[in-house]
């Protein structure tokens, strides 16, 4: 993973094994169990024995130690274990990282997982409230006295200043809301399975932070998603047909913040993201027109606008008129979170993202986009953040 | 530019200060002379058991060589009783009418200092003279806005060469007009405090400068690059010298937002919150003042105002220019 030059992770290694707990709003049981669970359920998937599991990733926002769920879920002796930063922006990272570590022999099953309560325990919408004075806390110290508090008020304040730029309106982040609806309309493990919403709804939608409306906001989730990683020449002999990990990349920008980098040159774009697309082209050796259909990391629709132009799917300012007319929906420009996205099906802070693009190389998903060759599935935007490119072979 | 209100407040205050110095009452006899009932009553009620002021026999014995009165009784003996009161006709009289009829109808004791030249013993009769010392200007409190009116009574007692000074009681007063209580609003107490600004070495020189009334940037020394938020490097060179800068305040607004949910009761929702860029090329967060928050726009100009609220936080803010 480089900038400078293609790296050399390309095609040595694949994601095996995908596992879920039921998506809800209250789980009734601790993150541990949940995470225990999907670790269970994805090596089930993959054909794996927990015994054979030698590294564990997982984001330092999750509150499961790797240790512990070794414990509860029949692992041994781990080799590789590292836990990555930045909220949503270490989901890519998590496979990333996992990918460098079976492709190196530093082992030889990791499983990523990442399990929350966010809807039934702590509530990342509720506000920032209170900090110490750690370098972290200092940032959002120059947001908290003004009132500015929110994920969804950091994002709006890019939002705003975008839709100022390119002349847009708020139409163009409706646009996203309705494509991640009507495909989460035909998923039954969405929360919104068979509640697809028009542009209207979305326009006439509660505001939550002016430019953003109630239906731009992913939801509020319980649940765990796990993903086993294994070299791709061991996937070959397993359960499922692999999906090959073509690039996997980790980006931050210059000047970058959690979710306020404010105090850069523009606002109208998301540099890490852009950090992640050069490596993902760079080693993969593809262009955007060889993606079949996309995972584009939803936590506010705004975002998904300026992944878009990031990538090169369209020129800066151009989003807008590429999500108009079902530009992301079945059928469109480019199919975009097929499962529902995190407004539709869950927020499992992008990892169950990760899992939609493994079902869209197997031809499971419950949309499934013709003749898939390769996915491009993206992490938290805002903050640094990862990417992953997965193929057939 | 002076505006109408402003002018009948100062000839308001005009009228009121003429009555600084001016004499109320003079010579005016107590009720009563100090006497051991009141003074054993008063005693009781205070819980002072100092047999100095009721056993002539126990008194006898101490520097006074009889009874006297607590020094803190002063007031009682010029008292004048349930009915009493400036009579309508003396001057404080009428200065109290010129604020009742200028809106100015509530009252509160706000303090009271006195000093005792020497100690009252039974049997004397005071008298005093009081006149009215100071009318402050308007001033807003927590009760409401209005005038400090102090009073300064000399208390004497008749002695072989005239009059002898025993003590003097000042006293001060509000005359007001209480705030207007919002409609259906939360006691301002339940009210929670706004998030706390947080602060380390890293950015003590700019909470430092908010306390100083100044809004600091930093400049680094080696490319005189400016920044903000602070960090204690540079970005573009890596030079960790730097200076503080003082910000004019004026900018405009680069980006904004507005709160609408969740409701934090800490502020009145919806508000906006403004991403300034100001003139010297680095941008600040502050809430934007003086224009709905429905109509605050990106590039609209704004300048400095710092708002504080409450005795820990003072923040900067932004009001727009050549708004109404
Ligand atoms: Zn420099």
């Amino acid at each position: 993973m480089s900038l400078k030059h293609a790296d050399n992770l390309r095609g040595k290694a694949a994601i095996a094994g995908i596992g879920a707990t039921e998506f809800s709003k209250e789980s009734g049981r601790s993150e541990l169990r949940l995470a225990v669970e999907a670790v269970g359920a994805a090596l089930d998937d993959a054909g794996i024995a927990p015994s054979e599991v030698d590294g564990l990733v997982s984001f330092t926002m999750d509150t499961n130690p790797e240790i512990a769920v070794a414990a509860a879920a029949g692992i041994g002796d781990l080799t590789f274990f590292s836990r990555i930063h930045y909220g949503g922006g270490a989901a890519c990272a998590t496979v990333a990282q996992a990918a460098m570590a079976v492709a190196t022999g530093v082992a030889d099953v990791v499983v990523c997982y990442r399990a929350f309560n966010e809807r039934s325990g702590r509530r990342f919408g509720s506000g920032v409230l209170q900090r110490d004075p750690t370098v972290e806390g200092v940032g959002l110290g120059w947001n908290m006295p003004h009132g500015l508090l929110t994920p969804a008020s950091w994002v709006a304040m890019f939002a705003q200043r975008y839709l100022h730029v390119y002349g847009a309106t708020t139409e163009a982040f409706g646009h996203v809301a309705v494509a991640d609806r009507k495909h989460a309309a035909n998923n039954p493990k969405a929360y919104f399975h068979g509640k697809p919403i028009t542009l209207e709804d979305h326009q006439n939608s509660r505001w939550i932070v002016e430019p953003m409306r109630l239906l731009d906001c992913c939801q509020e989730t319980d649940g765990a998603q796990a993903i086993v990683v294994v070299s791709a020449e061991r996937a070959k002999d397993l359960k499922q047909k692999p999906a090959i990990i073509n690039a996997a990349a980790q980006g931050a920008g210059r000047l970058q913040d959690q979710m306020t980098s404010f105090y850069r040159d523009e606002m109208t774009g998301l540099a890490e993201m852009g950090v992640v697309a050069k490596q993902l082209w760079q080693t993969s050796g593809l262009t955007p027109d060889d993606i079949q259909t996309a995972v584009l990391y939803d936590h506010f629709t705004p975002f998904v606008l300026m992944q878009l132009e990031e990538f090169g799917f369209c020129g800066r300012g151009e989003a807008p008129a590429f999500v108009a007319n079902g530009g992301l929906e079945l059928g469109g420009k480019l199919p975009t979170n097929t499962h529902g996205g995190q407004l539709g099906e869950a927020y499992l802070h992008g990892m169950n993202g990760i899992a939609e693009g493994v079902r869209q190389i197997r031809g499971s998903s419950v949309n499934q986009v013709e003749n898939v060759h390769n996915v491009l599935v993206t992490a938290g935007t805002g903050v640094p953040t990862s990417g992953l490119v997965l193929g057939v072979e | 530019m002076t505006d109408p209100i402003s002018q009948d407040k100062a000839a308001f205050l005009a009228v009121v200060k003429k009555y600084e110095g001016m004499h109320d009452v003079s010579g005016v006899l107590a009720l009563d002379p100090v006497n051991g009932p009141m003074i054993r009553h008063w005693a009781e009620a205070m819980g002072d058991t100092n047999p100095v002021y009721t056993d002539p026999e126990a008194a006898a014995r101490t520097h006074f060589g009889e009874v006297v009165a607590p020094a803190a009784m002063l007031q009682v003996w010029i008292m004048r009783g349930m009915q009493g009161g400036a009579p309508a006709n003396s001057a404080t009289g009428e200065l109290y009418k010129h604020f009742t009829d200028n809106g100015f109808g509530s009252v509160v004791a706000t303090n009271c200092e006195q000093e005792y030249v020497r100690p009252l013993r039974l049997g004397e009769l005071v008298q005093y003279d009081q006149l009215i010392e100071t009318v402050s200007e308007e001033k807003t409190t927590g009760l409401g806005t209005g005038h400090f009116i102090t009073t300064l009574t000399n208390i004497y007692v008749d002695g072989e060469s005239g009059r002898e000074l025993v003590g003097t009681h000042r006293f001060r007063i509000l005359r007001y007009t209480p705030h207007k209580k919002k409609a259906k609003a939360a006691p301002p107490a339940e009210r929670p405090l706004r998030p706390r600004k947080v602060v380390n070495k890293d950015n003590q020189a700019f909470w430092d400068g908010v306390a100083a009334g100044k809004l600091l940037f930093q400049k680094c020394l080696d490319c005189a690059t400016p920044r903000f938020p602070f960090a204690p490097g540079c970005n573009k060179c890596a030079s960790l010298e730097w200076d503080p800068v003082e910000s004019t305040g004026k900018g405009v607004v680069y980006s904004h937002v507005t709160m609408h949910y969740p409701k934090f009761p800490a502020f009145d929702m919806p508000y906006a919150v403004g991403l300034i860029e100001l003139e010297e090329g680095v941008r600040m967060l502050g809430n934007v003042l003086g224009v709905a928050h429905d109509r605050v726009r990106i590039g609209m100009p704004v300048e400095l105002e710092f708002v504080t609220h409450d005795a820990e936080l003072t923040v900067p803010a932004f009001r727009a220019v050549g708004e109404n």
